[in-house]
Order: structure tokens, then sequence, then C-alpha cells
């Protein structure tokens, strides 16, 4: 019981410490750009007095002492509130509101499809020639631009065979292309994973005990060594679904679909800062809610991990 | 076979070499000659890979973009691999507040993806091809700053190092010359590995128009000029992205074997 507590504790202490440094690693981008914020938001051409740029200062709260600007950023945060977007003249919350369901329905989905090809790819082509196609397989998707990868599927399936849209977001078939891009450098990061831990299962004292009990290899795989290769899987799986929005920016803009990759470059690009920041401290909540999810999935997937969530063989001399 | 494998990687990586340094050895035409007349032709015997939308020869402008686009993730990757080196030898010898304040700052830039944090940094920085550099180097350094101090950390206290100490050599002087060629060996596997993902990077970046500009050749950038016309000229995104693809597997394939040798086991 008290265990449980500290390690509850200590998940709330860490995602605490993580969404504290992003919301400062988010105000300091605010405080290191190059040049001062208001020209640069304003643009190089802007012909605008002195008196007015100090306006602006002044409604933005830019003119108070950093210490200041930097805890009203924190108690706004308290309140969820992220901020006004320079160009859209809009709060953030509102602007990343808009755009987040597309954006959650391509990861979302190629979430999916990467943990299907990948369990499928660690079960089925476990020896000879098919693991050295699906190695290989692995080596190039890890090796080609996500860009490239959706380039090449539009040439091939939309533009070539015509059986996809070439781009937008109306109907269910433009999300499939998008989706697969997305899927498949995560698909063969994961596979990879998966297949060293199931095979490490295997080599380990247990996997030759159920075999010896006279267990089919299909058995031995689905009922045991999958299970321990699965929890390392697992937290590379919690990694990368943050890394799904870096690649949503590309794929996004590849497939001219609307989300808040596209929203993410446009911000970059017009130097729009409160949503950059509003970016940072999304995808530090993802990266905190999908790390307290697997903390708590581990001790259901992994036998060796109790009820305590920790690891506990017995050392050789310590067995009774 | 794995032999073969590593030979094509390294010859591969040759030909990449001699078409930053010597590019006019591959390519007889000017990268950046435009000829409306001649825009879009697919490959043929006098354009080997096609021209672009303004007639530009497209073998030429992968020739002479392996300079910058290999360049720039070669220069991200040697950044990260000093600084990490710094930074994370001396959190390995710090006083145990700064080392822990240290990891976890690191830790927080490990929560976000490499990907977004070079965003970010362009986001602050502003485009353009140094700034993709500096964005892949920020976004490559806490992996390097992590493993540089494990490394320290562990050879401070080898038998080697305590050796040198027993016969006399000064602490300064034991750690410069025992304990840091030691990290920056497994640093430099490290980095050969990272080299591809460095590339694949600033390539993205790239993309996104956020790198060097047109007319500049730069695969990353001739693969979103691609992007508009790709109903009717597919080899205009084909061949720089081939060139990206193949740049990366040989350094990953040369990179695994590296590793594999330090470890002292087959690649």
């Amino acid at each position: 019981m008290s265990r449980a507590l500290i390690r509850s504790a200590g998940i709330l202490v860490s995602v605490v410490i993580v969404l504290w440094g992003a919301a400062t690693l988010a105000f300091l981008a605010f405080r290191i750009i190059p040049g001062d914020a208001v020209s640069v938001m304003l643009g190089p051409q802007a012909q605008v007095s002195e008196e007015v740029k100090d306006g602006i200062r002044a409604e933005l709260g830019l003119d108070r002492p950093p210490l200041v600007q930097y805890l009203s950023y924190l108690g706004g945060l308290l309140h969820g509130d992220l901020g006004r977007s320079y160009q859209l003249r809009m709060p953030v919350t509102e602007v990343i509101g808009r755009q987040l369901g597309p954006t959650v329905q391509l990861t979302a989905l190629a979430l999916l499809i990467a943990l299907v090809l990948a369990l499928a790819a660690a079960l089925f082509a476990r020896r000879g020639f098919a693991r050295g196609v699906v190695v290989a397989a692995e080596l190039i998707v890890l090796s080609s631009p996500v860009f490239w990868i959706g380039l090449l599927l539009l040439a091939v399936f939309a533009f070539t065979l015509g059986w996809f849209p070439v781009a937008g977001s109306r109907t269910p078939a433009t999300l499939v292309l998008p989706a697969v891009t997305l899927a498949l450098p995560v698909a063969a990061l994961i596979g990879q994973v998966l297949r060293d831990g199931i095979d490490a299962a295997e080599r380990q004292p247990f996997a030759e005990t159920v075999r010896a009990r006279g267990a089919t290899p299909a058995r031995l795989v689905l009922r045991h060594s999958l299970r321990h290769g699965a929890a390392s899987a697992l937290t590379l799986t919690a990694y990368l679904v943050g890394s799904l929005l870096g690649g949503a920016v590309l794929v996004e803009t590849v497939f001219a679909r609307p989300g808040l990759g596209r929203v993410t470059l446009a911000a970059i690009v017009n130097r729009d800062l409160p949503v950059v920041a509003g970016i940072i401290m999304l995808s530090a909540l993802v990266f905190v809610i999908v790390n307290v999810l697997v903390e708590l999935l581990h001790p259901l997937i992994d036998p060796r991990l109790g009820a305590s969530g920790r690891f506990e063989a017995p050392a050789i001399g310590e067995r009774r | 076979m794995k032999a073969a494998g590593l030979w094509i990687a390294g010859l591969y990586l040759a030909l990449v070499a001699l078409a930053a340094f010597a590019p006019d050895l591959l390519a007889t035409h000017d990268p950046l000659q435009t000829d409306v007349r001649a825009a879009l032709q697919p490959p043929s015997g006098e354009h080997l890979f096609g021209t672009d939308q303004s007639g530009r020869d497209v073998l030429a402008r992968v020739v002479h973009g392996a300079a910058r686009s290999a360049g720039i993730g070669l220069l991200a990757t040697a950044l990260a691999l000093v600084a990490g080196l710094a930074v994370g030898a001396l959190s390995g010898i710090a006083p145990r507040w700064a080392d822990a304040v240290l990891m976890r700052v690191t830790d927080i830039l490990l929560a976000f993806p490499e990907f977004l944090v070079a965003l970010i940094v362009v986001a602050v920085l502003g485009p353009g091809g140094a700034n993709v550099a500096i964005a892949v180097t920020i976004a490559a350094v806490p992996v390097y700053i992590r493993l540089a101090r494990t490394q320290t950390r562990t050879l401070r206290v080898a038998e080697h190092v305590e050796a040198a100490r027993i016969l006399g050599v000064g602490r300064m002087r034991a750690f410069i010359r025992h304990v840091v060629p030691g990290v920056l060996g497994s640093l430099s596997v490290l980095a050969t590995i990272g080299i591809g993902s460095a590339i694949l990077a600033a390539a993205g970046l790239s993309f996104l128009g956020l790198g060097p500009a047109e007319p500049q050749p730069e695969w990353g950038l001739m693969l979103a000029g691609g992007r508009n016309v790709l109903g009717q000229a597919w080899w205009i995104s084909v061949f720089p992205g081939l060139a990206i693809t193949l740049t990366v597997i040989s350094a990953t394939v040369l990179g695994r074997a590296l590793r594999a040798r330090m470890e002292g086991r087959a690649a």
C-alpha cells in the first residue's frame, strides 16, 4: 500500500517537473529570440513608429520585468490560458483546438497501423528468409525521409493507380495514405525492438521449461515470450507517440491536409511564438499522459513486474 | 555477404564525398542553368535524371546538392559530438548537485521528439542552412551528453585509470589522457549511426522550406519542388530522395558494423 503511494507520488512529481520544464523552455523561447519580439511579429517590411510598438508591447505585457512575465505566464497556464496568437488574433487554445481533430485522427490511425504491422512482422517473420526481408525493409524505411515515402506512395497509389485521392481531408479515403506514411517508420522501430525482446525472452531458462512441458512454438510465443518482449516495445511506443506530432508536420504538408502540423509550420514561418509555445505545452502534455498510462500498463503486461511495479528477481543466494 | 554490404556502403559514401568536393567530375550540366524549352523532360541520354519545371538538370542538382545536404548533417553531428563530450564529461566529474541539475535538463529535452525540438529551434532562430545545422545539433545533443556522462562515470573508476593514478599521474592528466579518449570512442560510434538521422532531420526542415533557399540545390528542397508536379514528373522527387536514403543506409550500415566491432561481436 505505502509502496503504491510512494510510486504514485513519484509519478506526480515527475509529471509536474516535465510540465514546468516545458513551460520554462516555452517561455525562454520568447526571450532568447534575436531581436525585439514585436519587430519580429510585425515583420521586416512593417513601417511602424516606436510609439505604436510600445503600445503593442504594453498590450502584450512585454514591457513588464521578465520575472513578472514568467510568473504571469505560469499563472495563465494553470488556468489553461496559453496566450493569444500574434498572427491569428485569437486565443492559442482556440487555434490548437480547431485543428486538433484531423491530427488526432491521423496519428491514431497511424499508431494502430504501426502496431499491427510491427506485431505481424515480429510474430510471422521470425526466422530465415522472411526475417531477412523484414530486417532489410526496416532498414530502408528507417533510412528514408518520411516525406519521400509519402511522395512515393502518392506517385504510385494516387497518380498511377488512382486508388486514393491525391490531397484533401473530406472523405475517409484521404486518411489512408497519410496514415500509412506516418506509420511505416514507427512500425519499423517497434518491430525491431519487439523481435529483439521476443528473441531475448526465448533464450531465458523459463522458455526451456515451457518447451520441456511440451508447449508448441506458437504457444510459447503467444503465451510467454510476447509478453516479455512487449515490455520494452511499450516503452518505445510511448516515446514514439510524441514523435508522431513532429511527423505530422511533414505528412500534412506532403498530403496538403489541415491539422496541427500545418498550424505548427505556419506558426514557425510567421514566428507566431505564442502558438509555438502552445505546441510545446501540448507535446509535453501528451508525453506526460502517455507515460503515466505506460507506467500503469507495465505491470499488467510484464509478468516479472509485480503489483508494486518493481522488478524483483531474487538473487541466486537469496533463493529459499 | 556482410563484407560486400560494407564495401558497397563505403563506395557509395565515397561517391557522395566526391560529389561534395568535386561535383564537376560527376555532372556536366550547370545545376542553376534554367531552360524553359527543356522543362519536365523524363530521364534520357542527355539528362540522365530528367529535368525539373525550370528545365534544370536533376542529376546536376542532385550531385551539387551533396555538399549542402550531407554537409549539414555531418556538421550537426560533429557539433553534437563535441558539445556532448564537453558537457557530458564535465557533468561526469562535476559535484553531485550540478550533475543532477544537468541531468534533469536533458531529461526534459529528451521528453520532446527530436524533430519537434529542431522545429522549435528554427522557430526561434529563423530559417536558413546554418540555423538548420544548429537546430539539428540541439535536437541530437541530449543523447550524446547522456552517453558521455555515463561513460565518464564508468571510466573514472576503471582499472587502467586507477593504475595511472597509483603510478603518480596527476588527476587532470589522468582524466584527459585516459578517460576522455575512451569516452570519445563510444561517442564516435554513436555519431556514425547518428549521421543518418541528422541528415534526415535536416532534409525534413529543408523540405518544409526552413533550410537553404531556392535556387540552391539541396535534396530536401528539391523534393518539395517536385511535390506539385508529382503526377507528371516523378523523377524530380524520386532521385533526390533516393540519394538521401542511400546516404543514410550507408552511414547506418557502417555505424552498426563499427559498434559491433567495438562491442567485440560479429556485425
